[in-house]
Parts: structure tokens; C-alpha cells; sequence
């Protein structure tokens, strides 16, 4: 793909780039590139969102917009927040910027429904679940709504919440670069997230998943009660399951360009949304991208309606669980006993009638 | 005092089966709860051993329960000193065994801990010399009873005996050998023991550890990180694939398929390549066919050597899954594989502290390991094997001097009362005069007869009177997988509905029809895919668990044989229901959910 200073596609996203691509971008990047399934795409590089703000003296303008803002007075960072949203949408791209994302959207294919996400930098995240709180455009089709999208993407940096967030900590709002990832729309047959510990215990051993028909933003936005499964990590052995309910999907228009909200017909509502074949898989999937980011992980994959059984699950982002990982430690144990000593304290106390 | 109703009956309020009322009768007055001791008799929490004695057993079976849990109990309490645990107290109850184990005094267990360290210690540290002394001392016990045998009286003593002098008639050696015989077997039981509870204790601290580090591990991942996979055990299973691959091989496929075992190897002879195949097979059968197709605790148990018709059924399954295209050898390299990437991917969870701890416990859990396992061949199968082989020739030796009818009528009377008849055989020899036991055994034999098979015929009650607040013996947590919380699942199990809650003793869910079985002798019923059910399982069913698609038991710990095999098959496996194989019969269709150790009855 004609990489460019502006795009740079998934499979060519090396280390070095990552500040330029974001975490959900070079999180995409470094998947493709060690060989797991995830759709393709390319990011729009924090330089052109750079170029974009340098072509129309955006910089100053923002600048003086928070000029008179009163961080503890949430009207007046509403007030500003939205003023340069409306400033950023209401430019067209630089050309050269412009003209790269429209050639790296246009290799992926005629009209190629995909979804638009900010991909923020790292500076910006005050945790991981903030994140997802940045704008995602799902089933985008065609150059000009890619455009636009992308432009939207960048417009989201000043949402009143992310404003009054670096203005309470004190983080240089020029400072903080946007890119955004475009990437080939899945026709998500089931979809949701894996987190590789029990997020209700924190247990290691434990790979949790929330899976529901449709696509993932219905689990994560928390509109359905998604089948939950637990599955042991290393037997790799499904432990617990509860089917529920599922009312709701959310599925892509291709012809309207955008994912639109549907009931489920009673026959599927309360069967499970994966065999447990592919309950495995999404676990397999998910104890591999631990493995390879040596942390536990909160993964969002899909299965792709339209793929081949065994090439169907697909990787739709993975990133560092930030709950029970930013945990203090429990007090180290005094120590453990060993030896003859164990044995003894095992005999006295075995542990099948410890409480 | 709040006095609250027992969990469980007492053993005075149990009625006898009808027409067997008089069951006392054949078994020894220090093995029955004795009425004047009831008071103290009801204070102890004794719960069913249906693991090793899942059937009544005849009167001289019981020499087996009492040797096994005699020397159970002397290692904890007078080698080793096992701080907190003494041995298993035992009882019997309408047929059936009750074990109630004995606890260390609180205050004396402190004094034991540095006579159990010292001597304990010096097992662990010596364990390899020690096991193969042990191993030594086993095969000259099991020559020892090869050698023993049986002869009718002669009609006179032999001259040269009379006229060298010697002064002694030949009852003198038949008493001899009789005693001989029955010291072996209680040596053998001593054996038994040497090593067995060290090696629990050590993989007990291994579990705990483990589990205190992961305490939603299953209990199967534990086990799989130091179970071997060239355990002895495995052996007789594995020489059976052998020979049907080598039966193929040799192209007689259709000899081994003709009519009896006789007719069989008569096929083989008389086929090309045949005496290659038959130098295997005789190669085969010593020692491994000294397998039984029970547990060893039972004068009824079948032994492959005796019973060549049991282990070629066996070989013409394994042929015609060859001839199916199945693998039929165990796969030890990916087993071996596979224990080593759970053990790895689990201690990478650790932190490093407890990734050290780790190393040390599991090194020597795979040191101890393989005994637990492999003592089963050499005690259970090989030496007991002959133990009874030596006891049926002189069973069939008497039947002949016309004291019973059938050859194993014998095992109706209990090991002193066996005795009793040497004396009488011997006597009469002597005086000329006529046998009293020719008249006075069949009838008793027959009446006792009569008793065992009402007592089988009814299932045992799974505990008596109130267990304590927690079971803490750690022998009975590990052996019988007998915890606060199986007990209150017997309690309810009446009440419950159509799930049962056992153990997750071996991964996966299957749906099947049930084929229940109470013994060995009805494995012969089993058909291809269906979910065994029974009491226990015994490792030597293992060439059944080929045709079977789960297996589900009444009593059995993470240890118990049936849990470790079915792992070993990749078989789901829910073991220590408490009453399986008498809620669920055979035709059911049930599902074994071997991840959460639930069984459900689909529809009956």
C-alpha cells in the first residue's frame, strides 16, 4: 500500500512509529505483523493531524478558545470544547493529507465498508477505558465519509469530558496528537470482549468472555446481557457458562453506510452466540495476545459471518487490562514454608479443610 | 448443650437385610460394633469404604481389610509418627467396611513433629535407595509365595522320610505352608505402606501450595503436573496393544478370531510367523498378566493369568480398532509435552518467590510419585494375585477331601477357621478316623452363602452419626476425597433432583446411555459409547475405557486409581457422587459434565 507520511498501513507499523499511530493502532499493527487474524486497515498518522492543524492556524485558535476558560466551570469548558469542534470540522483536509488517506482507502478495495476510531496517544489516556470513550464510526463507505469521519476523529480530542480532563491535570492541550484507524468493516455474525483474569476476582487462571450476537459495541456499551463464559486458562477448558438473553444487536447497513440497532428474533435470543468450539478459539486468541504483550489483556474480537469456520475470529483490538494489573500487590506473603517443615504444617492443616 | 439430631444413623439402628439377620455371625467380634460399646461407638463419625470394598465381602476376605487398614494405621502411628493423625479405626456394618480415622491427642501433637521430621525425613532424602530396596524385598516376597504350595496327605509317609529319621509327618508342612502364606500376604500389606502415605503427604503440601496460589484450579491440573506417563500400572494395557499390533503385523488377524483362547492359540501355531507371536504373548504374561480385573481386596477377583479369556477379549477389541484405523498406543510424548507446558504455563503466573517454592515441592512430588502408582502392580496385582492363586489350590485341595462342594467354597470360611479344618483334615489323616468339617461345612457354607448375596443386594448407608465440624485427617481428604463438603452432598443426595454432584475428576461433557455395574464380572456387558457407572473403577479396567464414553463413581479422591486412569484416556470422569450407580440405572441417558463434576439424569 502506498504508505505515506500520513497513512501508514497495519502490516508496516513498526515499533519506532507507535507515537505517531497511537495505542489502537499500533496495537493493530503489531497483531497483523506477528500473524493473528485482524482485519486490514491503515492509520492516518498523528502528522496529519499535525498538517491539518498548521494548514489552518488551528493551533492559536484552539489556544485562544481555552484562553478564558475556567476549568472549574463546566459550562465554560462545554462552551469552548464545542466552539473548536465546530472550527476543526468546518476545514476541508490539507490536499496532500487528503489525497494520502484516499489513496490508502481506495487499495483496500472499491467502497470498502469500514470503521473509523481515534487512536489517541498514550500521553492522553488517564486510563485505558477512557479510551473507548473517543468517537468510533462504524460501516463507513466511501472516500468522502472516510474524509469527514477522520476529520470527526480529531474533533473528539475536544469533547468537554477530555478538555476538563487535561485542564484539571495540567496536560498542554496542543500537545496531545490524534490518529485515527481505518479498518476494514466486520460483518460480525457474533462478537465481544475477552479479558485473560477474572475481572470479578482477578484470578490468572481465568479467561473471561462476554460474547453477544452482532457486533462488540453492544457488550461493551453494556446494552445486552451477553453469554459469559470462564475459561481455564491453561487446561483451556470451558468452566462456567451463562446463556442469557440477548435482545439486541447491532448490525451494518451496508446500504444506509452505518451499523443500525435490531431485535434479535425470539429463536436466537437465548441460545448461545458461539459453539463451543469457538469459545476455545476466542480463548486461545486471547491467552496468545497475553502471552505475546507479557501482561494480562482485554481483548475485542469478532467471528466474521462472511470468512470460512477456523479463519472466522478476528482480532478487532487488544490492550493491557488496567484493573487488577494497576492493583497494589497484596503484602508479600512472610514467606512460604518449604521442606520438611511444608509437609508437616500440610498434615496439620491439609488444605481440604482449610476455610 | 444443644443436641442435634445425627446427619447420619447410628450403626446400633441400622436393621439387618432380611435373611441375613444372623450376618454377625461370620465375621470376627473386633470388627462389629459391639452393643456394650455403643456409647462410645456413636460418638465417632464413621464413614463407607466402597471405594476399596464396594461389595460384601466373604469371611475370608476380611483378612485383606484387616491387613490393609492394620498397616495403614502403624505407619502413622508407630514408624513415622505422623504429627496430627494416627491410623483409620474400622468397622463392619450389614457387609460393608466403615472407616473412622483416628486423630493425635492436640497436646501430643507437638512432641511427634521431631521424631516425624527425623524419620520421615530420612525416607525423602533417601527415597530412590529405599524404593529400590523396597523392590527388592517385594520380588522376594512374591517368589516366596511362588513357592509355596499344597499337597494332598499321602496315604503313608513316604519310607526314606521314616526310615531317615526325620520324625515328622507331612500335616507338619501343611500347616507350615498355610501359615506361610498368610504371613506373606501381611508382609506384603506392610510393604504396601512403606511408602505410600509419605508419598501422599508430599503431594498433599504439593496441592496445597498450588492451590493456595490458584485456589480455582482445577484439582485434575495438579495431578497432571506430576503424574508419569510410564507408570507400571499402565504396562499390562500397553503389552495387550503391543501384541495386536503385532498380531496384524503377522497377518493373524483371523487366527486370534477363532473360537476359545485354546482354539486361538492353537490358530496361531499352526499359522506362519504364529510362534513369533506366541514368544510375545508368553514373554508378556510374566509378570505383567498378574493383573486383576478387580482391586485385589476379593477372593473373587479375576486375574489375567488365571483367566486368559479376559485379557483376549481385550486384544481381539484393540485388533479390530486397528483394523478401524484408530491409534491405539498412548501418545506419552504429547502426554509428556502437554505436563510440561501446563507446568510451565502455571508457574508463570507466579511470582518469583513462589515460582522457587514451586520447583522444590514439584520436584519432589515427581520424585514420589511413581510409587503411588506403580505400587498398585506390585502389591494389588502381583503379589496379592499370587497370594490367592495359592489360596484357591488349597481351597480346590480340600473341595477334593470332600469338606465343600464347589472349588472356591473355601472363602465362606474365614482364615482361622480354614485352620481349623487343616486340623480336622490332619487329624482324622492321623487317627484313621472320619472328618467332622465333611458334614458340618457344606450346610454352613451354604448358609453363609445365602448371607453374603442379601447383604450385596442392598447398597450400603455412605457415613454413620455426626461427622466432625471439619474433616481434617489428611489421609481421608486425599484417599477417599472425604471433605465437610462430599459429606453434606451424601446427606442430601436423597433429596435431591436429577443432578448429582461428585468431583471433576477428568475434563469434558459427554451424553450417553448408562451402563451401571456393581462388578467386575459384568464388564462383559458394556457396550461401545456408553457411561459407565459403578461403585468404583480399577485401573485394570483400563482396556474398557476404550469402548466407554465416560465414567462416573460413587466414592474416589483426585487420587483415587479411577480418577488417575480416566485423565490418562481423556475420558470425562465425575467421581465421589456417593450414589450414583444406585440413582442412575442402566439405559438412562445421563450427561457427564467432568468440568464441574455434575451428572444429569436426561430421562430415564
Amino acid at each position: 500500500m502506498g504508505d505515506n507520511l500520513y497513512t501508514l498501513d497495519f502490516s508496516n507499523i513498526g515499533s519506532a512509529d507507535h507515537a505517531r499511530v497511537g495505542g489502537k493502532c499500533a496495537s493493530l499493527g503489531e497483531m497483523t505483523q506477528a500473524g493473528v487474524a485482524v482485519p486490514p486497515g491503515f492509520a492516518v498518522t498523528t502528522e496529519a493531524y499535525s498538517a491539518m492543524l498548521d494548514h489552518h492556524g488551528l493551533r492559536d485558535e484552539i489556544a485562544r478558545h481555552l484562553a478564558g476558560v475556567d476549568p472549574e466551570d463546566l459550562d465554560s469548558v462545554d462552551r469552548a470544547a464545542q466552539a473548536i469542534r465546530i472550527r476543526i470540522r468546518s476545514h476541508r483536509l490539507p490536499d496532500e493529507v487528503e489525497a494520502g488517506i484516499r489513496t490508502a482507502y481506495a487499495a483496500m478495495g472499491e467502497d470498502m465498508p469500514v470503521a473509523v476510531r481515534s487512536s489517541a496517544t498514550a500521553e492522553d489516556l488517564p486510563d485505558a477505558s477512557f479510551a473507548g470513550q473517543q468517537d468510533t464510526y462504524l460501516w463507513v463507505k466511501g472516500a468522502d465519509d472516510v474524509v469527514s469521519h477522520v476529520r470527526d476523529c480529531w474533533a473528539s480530542l475536544y469533547t468537554t469530558r477530555a478538555v476538563a480532563y487535561r485542564e484539571k491535570n495540567n496536560i498542554p492541550h496542543i500537545d496531545v496528537l490524534m490518529s485515527v484507524g481505518v479498518q476494514k468493516m466486520v460483518n460480525a455474525r457474533a462478537a465481544g470482549v475477552a479479558m485473560t483474569l477474572d475481572p470479578g476476582t482477578g484470578d490468572r487462571t481465568r479467561i473471561v468472555i462476554d460474547a453477544s450476537w452482532g457486533l462488540g459495541e453492544m457488550v461493551v456499551s453494556g446494552v445486552v446481557t451477553p453469554d459469559n463464559y470462564s475459561v481455564e486458562k491453561v487446561l483451556e477448558e470451558i468452566i462456567d457458562r451463562k446463556i442469557s438473553d440477548k435482545h439486541v444487536e447491532l448490525v451494518g447497513d451496508a446500504a444506509a453506510g452505518e451499523a443500525v440497532e435490531r431485535e434479535v428474533e425470539d429463536a436466537r435470543r437465548k441460545v448461545p452466540c458461539l459453539s463451543d468450539a469457538e469459545v476455545l478459539a476466542v480463548a486461545r486468541l486471547a491467552k496468545r495476545l497475553e502471552r505475546q504483550n507479557k501482561c494480562p489483556q482485554d481483548v475485542e474480537w469478532a467471528i466474521d459471518a462472511d470468512l470460512p469456520a477456523g479463519e472466522n475470529l478476528l482480532a478487532l483490538q487488544s490492550r493491557p487490562e488496567t484493573i487488577w494489573s494497576q492493583k497494589k500487590k497484596d503484602k508479600p506473603k512472610s514467606s512460604y514454608s518449604t521442606g520438611m517443615m511444608s509437609i508437616v504444617g500440610t498434615l496439620n492443616n491439609p488444605y481440604g479443610a482449610r476455610s | 448443650m444443644d443436641v442435634k439430631a445425627s446427619l447420619f444413623p447410628s450403626a446400633y439402628d441400622v436393621p439387618a437385610p432380611q435373611g441375613a439377620e444372623d450376618w454377625k455371625s461370620i465375621y470376627p467380634y473386633y470388627m462389629q460394633f459391639q452393643p456394650s460399646r455403643r456409647e462410645t461407638e456413636d460418638q465417632k463419625f464413621w464413614f463407607c469404604n466402597s471405594q476399596h470394598w464396594p461389595t460384601p465381602f466373604k469371611p475370608f476376605d476380611c483378612v485383606m481389610v484387616e491387613f490393609a487398614t492394620k498397616c495403614l494405621g502403624q505407619y502413622n502411628t508407630r514408624h513415622l509418627l505422623v504429627p496430627p493423625a494416627n491410623g483409620v479405626d474400622y468397622r463392619i456394618l450389614n457387609g460393608y467396611v466403615y472407616f473412622s480415622p483416628i486423630g493425635v491427642e492436640p497436646s501430643k501433637i507437638e512432641a511427634r513433629i521431631p521424631e516425624f521430621l527425623d524419620r520421615a525425613g530420612h525416607y525423602y532424602q533417601n527415597w530412590d535407595s529405599l524404593l529400590a530396596n523396597w523392590k527388592k524385598k517385594v520380588l522376594a516376597t512374591i517368589d516366596e509365595l511362588n513357592a509355596l504350595s499344597f499337597e494332598a496327605l499321602p496315604d503313608v509317609v513316604d519310607a526314606e522320610k521314616v526310615k531317615g529319621g526325620v520324625g515328622l509327618d507331612p500335616t507338619t508342612d501343611l500347616f507350615a505352608t498355610y501359615d506361610k502364606a498368610i504371613h506373606l500376604c501381611y508382609v506384603t500389606w506392610q510393604y504396601h505402606f512403606e511408602f505410600l502415605n509419605l508419598g501422599y503427604a508430599a503431594y498433599l503440601d504439593f496441592f496445597g501450595f498450588v492451590k493456595e496460589q490458584f485456589p480455582s484450579i482445577p484439582d485434575q491440573a495438579i495431578a497432571k503436573m506430576v503424574q508419569g506417563v510410564d507408570s507400571e500400572l499402565f504396562r499390562p494395557d500397553d503389552e495387550l496393544k503391543k501384541l495386536a499390533k503385532l498380531a496384524v503385523e503377522l497377518g493373524l488377524v483371523d487366527a486370534l478370531n477363532t473360537g476359545s483362547v485354546d482354539d486361538a492359540l492353537a490358530a496361531v501355531a499352526a499359522a506362519p510367523n504364529g510362534q513369533k507371536w506366541l514368544d510375545a504373548w508368553k514373554a508378556s504374561q510374566d509378570p505383567w498378566f498378574n493383573f486383576t480385573s478387580g482391586n485385589g481386596f476379593y477372593s473373587s477377583d479375576k486375574y489375567w493369568i488365571d483367566h486368559l479369556d479376559i485379557p483376549m477379549g481385550y486384544l481381539r477389541d484393540y485388533i479390530q480398532r486397528l483394523l478401524d484405523g484408530d491409534e491405539i498406543m498412548r501418545p506419552t510424548e504429547k502426554l509428556l509435552s502437554e505436563r510440561d507446558r501446563i507446568t510451565a504455563e502455571y508457574r508463570e503466573m507466579m511470582d518469583e518467590e513462589a515460582q522457587a517454592v514451586f520447583d522444590g515441592k514439584l520436584g519432589l512430588s515427581r520424585t514420589v510419585f511413581p510409587y503411588v502408582e506403580d505400587h498398585n502392580f506390585y502389591i494389588e496385582h502381583w503379589a496379592l494375585g499370587v497370594f490367592w492363586r495359592k489360596m484357591r489350590e488349597l481351597s480346590q485341595l480340600l473341595a477334593d477331601q470332600g469338606f465343600w462342594q464347589n472349588p472356591d467354597d473355601m472363602f465362606y470360611l474365614n482364615r482361622n477357621e480354614v485352620r481349623d479344618v487343616l486340623w480336622d483334615y490332619s487329624s482324622a489323616w492321623a487317627t484313621g478316623g472320619e472328618k467332622a468339617g465333611t458334614d458340618y461345612w457344606p450346610a454352613e457354607i451354604e448358609r453363609r452363602r445365602k448371607i453374603v448375596d442379601t447383604l450385596a443386594a442392598q447398597p450400603p448407608i455412605p457415613a454413620l452419626n455426626n461427622p466432625p465440624e471439619v474433616i481434617t485427617e489428611p489421609f481421608t481428604i486425599m484417599l477417599w476425597g472425604i471433605t465437610s463438603e462430599s459429606i453434606q452432598r451424601w446427606a442430601q443426595a436423597d433429596t435431591a433432583g436429577d443432578d448429582l454432584q461428585g468431583m471433576a475428576g477428568s475434563p469434558g461433557v459427554v451424553e450417553g446411555v448408562a451402563r451401571v455395574l456393581r462388578s467386575p464380572d459384568q464388564l462383559g456387558e458394556l457396550q461401545k459409547g456408553e457411561v459407565l457407572v459403578t461403585p468404583v473403577t480399577a485401573p485394570s479396567w483400563a482396556p474398557v475405557f476404550g469402548k466407554i464414553s465416560a465414567a462416573v463413581t460413587d466414592i474416589g479422591g483426585m487420587m483415587s486409581h479411577a480418577a488417575i486412569v480416566c485423565r490418562e484416556y481423556g475420558l470425562p470422569a465425575v467421581t465421589g457422587t456417593g450414589n450414583a450407580s444406585s440413582r442412575i440405572k442402566t439405559g438412562m441417558r445421563v450427561r457427564v459434565n467432568g468440568n464441574d463434576g455434575t451428572v444429569t439424569i436426561l430421562d430415564e
